[in-house]
């Protein structure tokens, strides 16, 4: 069999662009404002939520013939939540910097809808595999959002990149100014509305 | 005007199906119907009979800008001369007021129809009249020193989130004129915060500095303190009624004369394009937000409280967004109700943001934004009401 027929690829595959979580699903939208200021923080966010989702929708799919159906939600939740909290600790460890600009939003991803959306919808009747790959999918399809609005936030709002000024000080001097709405939440709002935009006139949706 | 007529029936063809341009039909259209009444009918309902099509409602409102704009021109020639410390005489007033003015118009005008022909060609409809009033609109409410590629982007903002996204002229919720200011705004607000003044001054004979910025009348009342009363502080700066009225201080190019703005306002009421309803509601709301603040107003709060409310009126950009921008039939309410509701309360919003929120100086322009999203609730409200009143069919 081919690579490109499996299952797991084309669920990966999905998740990128066709349903992508944050652009189609409208899922996530939160934290894609909050984080967005910075390609740094932007990228640790879309990494973090990656591995737990990942390994979130492993754990769901290994278990789910184990799991009561009237008590999934919570079963779930135990297993987002300790992902998050290994997280959170591992980020605190690590990139301290980057890991109290992120805030509370690292806590929040047990709260973000593509986790337990993901876990509920897919992992819970799909086997390990194509979860892991569903997860990874939609990591990534959160990350690329993410980073572009972070890519245009910070390029355009600070004239930087990861931190590191790329806007030449000759175009300051000759009279060039940062966007200070693009700092600002509404900015970031405005930008991803503008990807929807660009994604929608890309692949336009068949009209049901 | 026969020359003409025979000039775009000629170059017709090319522009219909089938002929060469076809794609740019859109533009041909809209330079024919700048000199003649379109040839088409309406193909469907409703058919009114109106002599006054959208492209002869803009012109008016045109016709009533252009004294904002000539006394623009003069006020900001006239400052940066005063500045500069060149002669004060009409002409070399004139002159240097249109140096720093067209600029912008011409910016104006040129980025925005741009956008706008490109929306209008790729989605193939027409292009508005419309634009002609926002790209006039637009520079009388920048401040003279705008950098011109900030003004660009400020208008392509305007054009496209203000208007083409929701599908042109006419599907707008909110004003694209003042979106585009709302964007510089936010975006630039070193150039454009409000609580200085703007003062070009190009390198002249003997020029004091390259732009000179002191405190608004806004800014002026919203740093009021101690006992004495604002409308002291006001005058010490330079800003009495009087001044304020009459419009010869620095400010945004269009906006400063509050007599400029009555006319304009009487002219579009007469003809018929705006509505007196959201004026009068409008400054009845400044009034009686200002009075009501007067009344309840402590020594220990802010002076900027105990303001004469007819300060008010006539400071910052007030008189002219209620004129023309808060009138404005796309954005505005439809129903008469509605219509006074609308504007009192931007009214009561723009004298509640001048004085809780020192970040923002003016509320005038975001008071407007915010109640043209609620214009369309308005509307659907008055419906509902009126029908629940009607005796129904038994």
């Amino acid at each position: 069999m081919k690579l490109t027929r499996t299952k797991s690829y084309k669920v990966f595959r999905a998740a990128l662009w066709a349903e992508n979580p944050i652009s189609k699903q409208i899922l996530g939208i939160c934290s894609a404002l909050a984080v967005t200021v910075q390609l740094k923080t932007a990228f640790v966010m879309a990494l973090s939520l990656t591995l737990v989702i990942c390994f979130s929708n492993v754990l769901v799919s290994l278990l789910r013939n184990y799991i009561p159906r009237n008590i999934r939600i919570i079963a779930e939740l135990v297993i987002i939540a300790s992902l998050v909290i290994l997280a959170d600790q591992i980020l605190k460890a690590f990139v301290y910097d980057i890991s109290k600009q992120l805030s509370v939003f690292v806590g929040l991803i047990i709260t973000n809808c593509i986790v337990m959306g993901r876990a509920e919808a897919f992992a819970m009747t799909n086997p390990p595999l194509p979860s892991f790959f569903d997860g990874l999918g939609n990591g990534f399809g959160y990350g690329l959002i993410l980073m572009a609005v972070a890519f245009i936030r910070e390029l355009l709002g600070s004239g930087k990149l990861f931190g590191i000024q790329v806007v030449p000080d000759a175009f300051y001097a000759a009279g060039y100014a940062n966007m200070g709405l693009l700092v600002l939440a509404p900015g970031a709002f405005i930008v991803i509305g503008l990807l929807f935009w660009l994604q929608n006139a890309l692949t336009p949706e068949k009209k049901i | 005007m026969k020359w003409l007529k025979d000039l775009f029936d000629s170059q017709k063809k090319h522009f219909e199906k089938g002929g060469k341009f076809e794609r740019f039909y859109p533009l041909y259209e809209a330079n024919r119907t700048l000199f003649f009444i379109p040839g088409h009918t309406a193909p469907s309902r409703p058919h009114v009979r109106d002599g006054l099509d959208l492209k002869r409602l803009m012109s008016f409102v045109i016709i009533a800008l252009l004294p904002h704009f000539f006394f623009g021109v003069y006020n900001a020639g006239y400052f940066a001369n005063l500045n500069s410390g060149l002669p004060l005489d009409l002409v070399s007033v004139m002159q240097r007021g249109f140096v720093i003015v067209l600029p912008l118009v011409i910016v104006s005008y040129g980025v925005g129809l741009f956008w706008e022909g490109l929306f209008s060609v790729i989605r193939k409809h027409a292009i508005s009249e419309g634009f002609l009033v926002t790209g006039l609109l637009y520079p009388l409410i920048l401040p003279p020193t705008l950098p011109l590629w900030q003004a660009a982007v400020g208008i392509t903002f305007g054009v496209i989130i203000g208007k083409e996204v929701f599908g042109g002229t006419g599907k707008n919720l909110v004003n694209p004129a003042l979106t585009a200011r709302a964007f510089v705004f936010f975006a630039y607000p070193v150039t454009m915060s409000g609580d200085s003044v703007w003062i070009a001054s190009k390198a002249g004979a003997t020029h004091v500095a390259d732009a000179v910025s002191g405190a608004t009348a806004l800014a002026v009342s919203a740093a009021a303190a101690g006992p004495a009363p604002v409308e002291q502080s006001l005058a010490k700066a330079g800003f009495t009624l009087k001044t304020l009225f009459w419009g010869m201080y620095p400010g945004c190019i269009g906006e400063t004369s509050t007599f400029l703005c009555i006319i304009g306002a009487l002219f579009l009421c007469l003809t018929g394009i705006a509505s007196y309803r959201i004026i009068v509601g409008g400054i009845i709301g400044v009034l009686a937000m200002g009075l009501f603040l007067n009344f309840i107003a402590q020594p220990s709060s802010s002076p900027y409280m105990s303001l004469n409310p007819l300060y008010h009126l006539v400071m910052g950009g007030v008189a002219f967004g209620i004129t023309y921008m808060a009138t404005d039939p796309v954005t505005g309410p439809g129903m008469n109700r509605s219509k006074w509701i609308y504007g009192f309360f931007i009214g009561v919003l723009t004298v509640i943001i001048r004085i809780f929120n020192p970040a923002y100086p003016e509320g005038a322009m975001l008071a407007i934004l915010f109640m043209n999203m609620f214009a369309p609730l308005f509307d659907y409200i008055e419906i509902k009401v009126k029908l629940k009143k009607r005796i129904p069919n038994v």
